[in-house]
């Protein structure tokens, strides 16, 4: 009997395959030391033009990976589409006809690029807690890299949401003559005093784990799935809207603030009584079993270490003062882990620069999570403000 | 096909400025500038309609509401500021006023003149608020907050000592005539004002 074939939507990229690029060149670290050599797992979506300029980079956030259209697997009518495959494709606003899409697992990544659970050539062993902690600094220059190899001077637009947002803002300051557009979504200057609160909640719950074997439970043949899942159930939380769970978790009778019981009565009992206990544990157990804890530590490390101002007496607008490129900055109401202030902070700070820079607040119940969904203004906007980065590319009036 | 106001105050736009439009609707305005005088583009708009046509015409528009202020546009960053037809359904004009002549070098702003006669008549005769082509609104349910006249606004200037460099008051179809500049405050319907410090 043949397999189950699955239909792959008319505007999807279809089947696709990622690649594992190796870089022989050692790569200097922020921290001083030095990465040897390494591999980067990459994903490309449409065809690259004969003067190299409709190159996009897509940046992803801490749990993403180089995976973000698409499908792997014809016979497998259940599988998901990469990460964001809202906006890649034929006609969307990452569009596959237009545009040469690239995306990368990041250094220090559990997707295939080298990080912690790669075998550390020096010893055989997986490196665990001795790799390096990652910059978003260090990851934009292994991303310079990968554009030399693909033969990408210049990007037409570097894009990320998050912790993606970030890799953006470094792209301009650091690399200011290659990439002509800037997309910044739902991303903050640098981590707050709360933000990196919520990250030390989720490295203690991980490294509390009596599996974790201060990160080399790889030899112990073991691994702190507890210490993720709980690590991931903070984050989660962080990543929704307080309206965005009454709604998902009160559908009972009248306003009932979500609490819909999941048995129907309270079992007087520490098991689990409403619905959001076990949503938050399945969403939990589910991320722990495919990603790697000394990587969640690692991002989480990256996240509270990035500070774009750091060589720029803290002045934001200062850092911004080569770049080059134009920005569109995008946050959403109700995000409250890089609220709408926080991009308000990175729009002020370039037009002090007297950057060319667009900024829209959208209307969204979805919290922090809204940048990854089709919320239809959202994805307006970006076609919008591609399509005129296609024009360019293409020579067109623009 | 520009707006008539919008062809008059064109004039008053350096080449190669930095231009700042409060309410920047479509953005058509700013779009049409960049090709004439080659100005730096800025927006703010709140409707997101116009938000989005803004993006598909390729200006730099921010979503912010200009009542909260402009704190976060430094002084003297911009060459020329421009509120086109809404000064009155501000919370405190005086407030902008003073802000679009600090963010700015000069301000353009363009409002309905309350004192038209039509309007006058209007409330005289007939002891109801004025409706017109230009103020289309019932009393209890329009953006406009606070209408002011030429003589009104000509006060303010004087109080803020804020220079006039021009002044030009039209009908609708944007023309003037030589009773509007012999009384602009009784044959008026609209207000251009090029204001600076």
């Amino acid at each position: 009997m043949e397999a189950p074939q699955k239909k792959i939507p008319a505007d999807s990229v279809g089947l696709v395959a990622p690649q594992k690029l190796h870089f022989s060149e050692p790569l200097p670290l922020r921290s001083g030391r030095t990465i040897d050599q390494y591999d980067l797992m990459v994903e490309t979506y449409g065809t690259l033009n004969s003067d190299a300029s409709n190159g996009i980079l897509i940046c992803h956030a801490l749990s993403g990976d180089h995976h973000a259209a698409g499908y792997y697997d014809a016979g497998n009518p259940k599988e998901k589409p990469g990460w964001w495959d809202y906006c890649i494709g034929p006609g969307k606003p990452f569009d596959t006809n237009r545009f040469f899409v690239v995306c990368l697992n990041n250094l220090g990544g559990c997707a295939g690029s080298t990080g912690p659970s790669s075998l550390n050539p020096e010893t055989g062993k997986p490196f665990g807690p001795d790799f390096p902690i990652i910059t978003v600094r260090d990851w934009v220059l292994s991303q310079a890299r990968l554009a030399d190899r693909l033969g990408i001077r210049q990007w037409a637009a570097v894009i990320g949401g998050s912790l993606g947002g970030m890799q953006v803002m470094r792209w301009a300051i650091s690399h200011p003559e290659r990439l002509r557009h800037a997309l910044i979504i739902a991303a903050a200057p640098k981590l707050s005093a709360q933000n990196i609160a919520f990250n030390e909640v989720a490295r203690q719950s991980i490294m509390s784990d009596p599996d974790f074997h201060q990160g080399r439970y790889y030899d112990f043949n073991t691994y702190p799935q507890k210490g993720v899942m709980l690590a991931r159930m903070v984050g989660h939380i962080t990543y929704l809207s307080d309206t965005l769970l009454r709604e998902k978790f009160g559908k009972g009778a009248g306003e009932n603030f979500g609490r819909d019981l999941r048995g129907g009565k309270l079992s007087f009992g520490f098991d689990v009584d409403f619905q959001i206990q076990s949503y938050l544990q399945y969403k939990g157990e589910s991320f722990s079993k495919n990603f790697d804890a000394n990587t969640y530590l690692l991002v989480t490390k990256t996240l509270d270490y990035f500070d774009p101002t750091v060589d720029y007496d803290g002045n934001l607008s200062k850092a911004f003062d080569k770049s080059a490129c134009k920005f569109l900055v995008v946050s959403f109401s109700s995000d409250w882990r890089f609220p709408p202030e926080r991009s308000r902070e990175i729009v002020d700070a370039l037009l002090q620069a007297k950057k060319d820079v667009s900024y829209l607040e959208i209307e969204a119940a979805e919290g922090h999570d809204s940048f990854l969904l089709p919320i239809p203004r959202y994805m307006k906007a970006l076609q919008a403000y591609m399509n005129r980065v296609a024009n360019e590319c293409e020579g067109g009036k623009v | 096909m520009l707006r008539a106001d919008l062809q008059l105050i064109q004039d008053w736009i350096a080449p190669h400025s930095r231009v700042l439009d409060l309410g920047c609707g479509d953005g058509s305005f700013l779009a049409h500038l960049k090709t004439t005088r080659q100005i730096r583009d800025y927006g703010l708009e709140i409707d997101t309609a116009n938000i989005q046509l803004c993006l598909e015409a390729g200006v730099n528009v921010l979503e912010q509401n200009m009542d909260k202020g402009l704190k976060n546009f430094g002084t003297g960053s911009f060459d020329t500021v421009i509120l086109a037809h809404t000064l009155q359904a501000l919370h405190r004009p005086d407030e902008i006023v003073d802000e679009m002549l600090r963010v700015g070098k000069n301000g353009i702003l363009t409002f309905p003149n309350f004192a038209y006669w039509r309007h006058r008549l209007s409330l005289l005769t007939g002891g109801r608020m004025p409706k017109s082509p230009q103020l289309p609104y019932e009393w209890y349910d329009t953006p406009n907050l606070h209408h002011c006249t030429i003589s009104d606004f000509d006060e303010l200037c004087r109080l803020k000592n804020i220079k006039v460099l021009h002044r030009t008051v039209v009908d609708d179809s944007q023309h003037s005539s030589p009773l509007m500049r012999l009384c602009p405050n009784f044959f008026g319907i609209n207000a251009i004002y090029h204001i600076t410090r």
